[in-house]
């Protein structure tokens, strides 16, 4: 019962959302329409030389990834369109210049023909250099642009021996690009430096890192990246410039957003709200760089003057991978009466719309030689709905202690009307 | 969506059926559900479970796993969660599962061991949390626990650095341990806290239009504006009533038996 009346009440707030969106028609059938691209996955293998070293159960790095490749792409669900880069797989000499531009595609990303995927990756031998950075780099142009989210998945052994570019800048480059692109590590070898290597890569992306220590775990874990690609593609947010001051800030129709900010910086936006409707705003400030261990986020709703309505904040220590906060706020009576928030009142009828500000403020302060551009990744959603009105108290009573009330009450009651009677009748007799 | 809720609705109540009413029982899972065998990483793309399915996930030491799950008013929900870790492990871990609501504010557990430590040689750590209450409504600027959507977050947040990246394996159970439904006098919200999933739009100009009148302008005949809803409370305050009224009778009887004697 009450879930058919939440998706009543999910109806009315979409119904409500088209409405307000006035200039977008389409937004409830966006909502609803299925996108059309199908999942991209790209996956990189390093074939450098280390990749000889045979230390997974007895075989060597490259034989071990390259039966986890024969499996997944056996596995492979027929939506998902897969590429593979290899790095390092063919230069032999020693020119360092020259084997740090070493990294093919393989395998284009599109539907996949699985045996020429497979003999593709069979015939690879370990040779090169580790252009971790050039490698990443290609990947995302070969994923090229689009509407949905994309994944890479980087197997490697080795750190980098041909930076710059570093690796981890130019996973931070690339996630900065606007379009949403993930970087999932696997590391083949238990080496600090290439640990540290692939955490700061993942953790730049959004995405995992994972050390593999048996044939079975790279296998699994390749399956299930490959499968999250396709599980998490459709959601991406549209990307918003917030500004530093309300007034010129972008004007949000409901729906998710995102957005970049660096540390000490605010940034604004606004969303119209009608009387009758209640405003819901969420963000979550990704840490994608180290920072120093105790942090925070704050969201404010203010009028155009200035004036807070409701703030959300959160604020944590230690790990973490985003800090999140969220508020509501509903256009109540007294703003319909004229409170003057609306900044542009239009000729003639003044408008009943209050647009309210919302400023992203965090409280995060950068570690020794953290780099703060390009900012973090920010992600805003806003919705509006109809507002929630506050219950009444009640008109009606309930309980045990009423009932021996009113009994009470009709006995007394009875009993002075009885003694009344009785007193007038005397009274008249006599 | 209706289906989803549907869906929802009816593992809901199968995981209501099965547990005792007691907060204190073990969760189990409701019989015939389907293992959910995936995990988000992210709020965007965090994995929808139901009241009572379980969950269970291979996963690595460090990422961060999102599931949601939908709470309708006067639910109790408890989160259950153990964590099988990897051998040779180099320290302690503390792992935590947090809990967040449809607008991403933070949650408070009530019990449960919300971030528990686990040291070198701990081969399984438990993790679990109780939720309050989820209330009908609450006011604009509370941040009480509102019937939509609910995202549990579990990672571990305290490692050393050599550990991360091992191999895990995650059972995590999201159950309803009490469910006192929900009475019209405690109001109720007009949306529930569902986030929208899809990607905005920026809007060039503010919308000056006025909103379409919804035919409250005129007079309406309907009663349903100040009359009280149906409910209890009709019963009760009519029983009363009626026993006022006998008790008056009794009450004029009481004082005319002296008069007949």
């Amino acid at each position: 019962m009450i879930n058919k009346r939440w998706s009543s009440a999910v109806l009315l707030g979409l119904l409500t959302a088209t409405t307000l969106a006035g200039p977008v028609p389409a937004l409830a059938d966006d909502r609803a329409e299925p996108p059309t691209e199908p999942p991209r996955v790209q996956l990189v293998l390093d074939v450098s030389g280390s990749m000889r070293a045979t230390d997974i159960d007895g075989r060597s790095r490259i034989s071990v990834a390259q039966q986890a490749f024969g499996e997944v792409v056996d596995a492979l669900p027929d939506e998902t369109q897969l590429g593979i880069r290899v790095l390092g797989a063919t230069y032999q000499g020693k020119n360092k210049q020259q084997g740090c531009l070493d990294t093919q595609q393989i395998v284009p990303v599109g539907p996949v023909d699985r045996t020429q995927a497979k003999a593709a990756v069979a015939t690879l031998r370990p040779t090169g250099f580790t252009p971790v950075g050039l490698a990443l780099r290609e990947a995302a142009k070969d994923l090229g642009t689009g509407t949905t989210a994309r994944r890479i998945v980087l197997i490697t052994d080795g750190e980098d021996t041909c930076a710059p570019p570093d690796p981890c800048q130019v996973a931070r480059e690339l996630a900065a690009q606007g379009t949403t692109l993930v970087v999932d590590t696997l590391g083949l070898a238990p080496d600090e430096k290439v640990r540290r290597q692939l955490l700061c890569i993942a953790a730049a992306t959004g995405g995992t890192y994972t050390a593999a220590q048996s044939a079975e775990d790279l296998t699994d874990r390749l399956k299930q990246l490959v499968d999250r690609a396709r599980d998490t593609y459709a959601t991406i947010p549209a990307k918003v410039d917030g500004t530093d001051t309300c007034p010129g800030a972008p004007l949000l129709s409901p729906g998710v957003y995102t957005d970049r900010e660096t540390f000490s910086e605010h940034r604004w936006y606004r969303v119209p709200v009608r009387p009758g409707q209640e405003l819901r705003a969420s963000v979550s400030v990704a840490l994608d760089r180290p920072v120093n261990p105790d942090y925070g986020v704050l969201l404010r709703a203010t009028t155009a003057d200035g004036r807070e309505l409701v703030r959300g904040v959160d604020a944590g220590s230690g790990r973490t991978d985003v800090v999140s906060t969220g508020l509501r706020w509903s256009a109540g009576d007294d703003a319909e009466r004229a409170e003057g928030t609306d900044p542009t009142p239009t000729a003639g009828a003044p408008s009943t719309v209050t647009t309210v500000c919302l400023v992203v403020s965090n409280m995060f302060s950068p570690r020794a030689g953290t780099a703060a551009d390009p900012g973090m990744p920010v992600e805003l959603t806003v919705d509006v709905v109809a507002a929630s009105s506050a219950p009444d108290g009640p008109d009606l009573g309930r309980g045990w202690v009423l009932l021996l009330l009113l009994a009470l009450a009709g006995l007394l009651t009875g009993l002075v009307t009885g003694l009344l009677t009785r007193w007038w009748v005397a009274t008249w007799r006599n | 969506m209706r289906i989803r809720w549907a869906t929802a609705a009816a593992l809901i109540a199968a995981g209501v059926a099965l547990t005792p009413g007691t907060a204190l029982a073990a969760p189990t899972p409701s019989p015939g559900a389907v293992t959910v065998t995936r995990a988000g990483t992210s709020y965007l793309t965090a994995t929808p479970v139901a009241a009572g399915q379980p969950v269970r996930v291979a996963a690595s030491t460090g990422e961060y796993l999102y599931w949601s799950f939908p709470a309708a008013a006067g639910e109790i929900h408890e989160i259950t969660a153990t964590v099988t870790l990897a051998q040779n492990r180099n320290g302690r871990s503390t792992w935590s599962v947090e809990v967040f609501d449809g607008l991403r504010r933070r949650q408070a557990c009530t019990a449960g061991a919300q971030t528990p430590t686990a040291d070198a040689s701990a081969r399984t750590v438990g993790i679990g949390c109780t939720m309050r209450r989820v209330r009908p409504w609450a006011e604009p600027w509370s941040g009480d626990p509102l019937p939509g959507t609910y995202y549990v977050r579990l990672a571990v947040v305290d490692v050393p650095e050599p550990d991360l990246g091992l191999p895990i394996d995650v059972d995590l159970l999201v159950s309803t341990t009490d469910d006192a439904g929900s009475s019209a006098d405690d109001g109720r919200l007009e949306a529930a806290l569902v986030p929208p999933t899809n990607a905005g739009t920026v809007v060039d100009a503010e919308p000056t239009v006025a909103p379409e009148s919804d035919g409250d302008d005129g007079w309406n005949l309907s009663l349903t504006g100040w009359l009280p809803e149906a409910g209890s409370r009709w019963i009760w305050t009519t029983a009363g009533g009626m026993l006022a009224a006998v008790a008056g009778v009794v009450g004029f009887a009481l004082t005319r038996r002296p008069a007949i004697r």
